[in-house]
């Protein structure tokens, strides 16, 4: 019951991020259907991925659109559709892909399988002891992705006219 | 209904919803929005599979997820750098006018 009322409101958001018409209103939808996803995560038990998609999402990449959105405003040529003209055949190629994926997933094996039980609560120290040892590799691939990332983003957006004057 | 059939139903509207405002819409920053809607999607069927899956203590599922959302910020980071740049050099952020390398 949770779930389907957490399940509407994220597909709500999600829907009204992509059909709105001004760029702030959008990411205002976008970040209620994130948090929607949060809430489900939860649900499922999934407590430390949860709060970390609160705090990325909602909290991190919602503000790096809105600035982006302030920082490129159209200039007064603003187009008279929000449709790009390529559009019959990307909601052709979105019907196609809706309905293979969820014809596969009525013909397979889960579909109308019951919950199971709960999961005991994934402790904190788990997911500690389980980054530091099992993962510890990908963890730190992931950091140096992160500094690099950031580097490279600088460096694109830096204004390079002013920097020379 | 929270059962594994429903997260994945949840999961492939989210990804349509997604891939519809990528390739419908004119706007370079919905783009982007409607990949990080395909991508939390995709986070949605790992923490699903992980819960209902045969070994939830092993952590696979939520450790992929962890990583996924790193990977995700930095993609957001460097994707904005760019329709920032493309901005600056165009003055403009619709995907229909950049089209100078256009055969």
């Amino acid at each position: 019951m949770l779930f389907s009322i957490f399940a509407i409101l994220t597909v709500a958001g999600a829907v009204a991020a992509m059909s709105f018409r001004n760029l702030v209103h959008s990411v205002l939808a976008l970040t209620f259907a994130f948090a929607g996803l949060a809430a489900i995560y939860l649900l499922l038990g999934a407590q430390f991925v949860g709060l970390a998609q609160i705090l990325v999402y909602v909290g991190a990449v919602a503000i790096l659109i809105v600035f982006a959105v302030l920082l490129t405003r159209d200039d007064g040529t603003a187009p008279r559709s929000i449709l790009s003209s390529s559009w019959k055949e990307s909601a052709v190629v979105v019907l196609l892909v809706f309905g293979v994926l969820a014809w596969t997933i009525s013909r397979s094996l889960v579909f109308g399988q019951g919950g199971g039980s709960l999961p005991r609560d994934v402790s904190m120290q788990e997911i500690g002891n389980a980054l530091m040892q099992r993962f510890a590799l990908p963890l730190e691939i992931v950091g140096a992705l992160l500094t690099v990332a950031m580097i490279g983003a600088v460096t694109i957006a830096v204004n390079e006219k002013e920097e020379r004057r | 209904m929270t059962s594994l059939a429903g997260c994945l139903l949840l999961s492939a509207i989210l990804f349509a919803v997604g891939l519809a405002g990528a390739l419908v819409r004119r706007s370079a920053i919905l783009v982007l929005i409607g990949i990080e809607l395909m991508l939390n999607a995709a986070n949605l069927n790992f923490i699903a599979f992980w819960r209902y899956g045969p070994n939830p203590e092993a952590l696979t599922g939520m450790m992929f997820v962890i990583f996924s959302i790193g990977v995700a910020a930095a993609e957001a980071a460097v994707g904005l750098a760019l329709i920032i740049f493309l901005y600056r050099n165009k003055r403009t952020t619709d995907i229909d006018r950049v089209n100078s390398m256009r055969g």
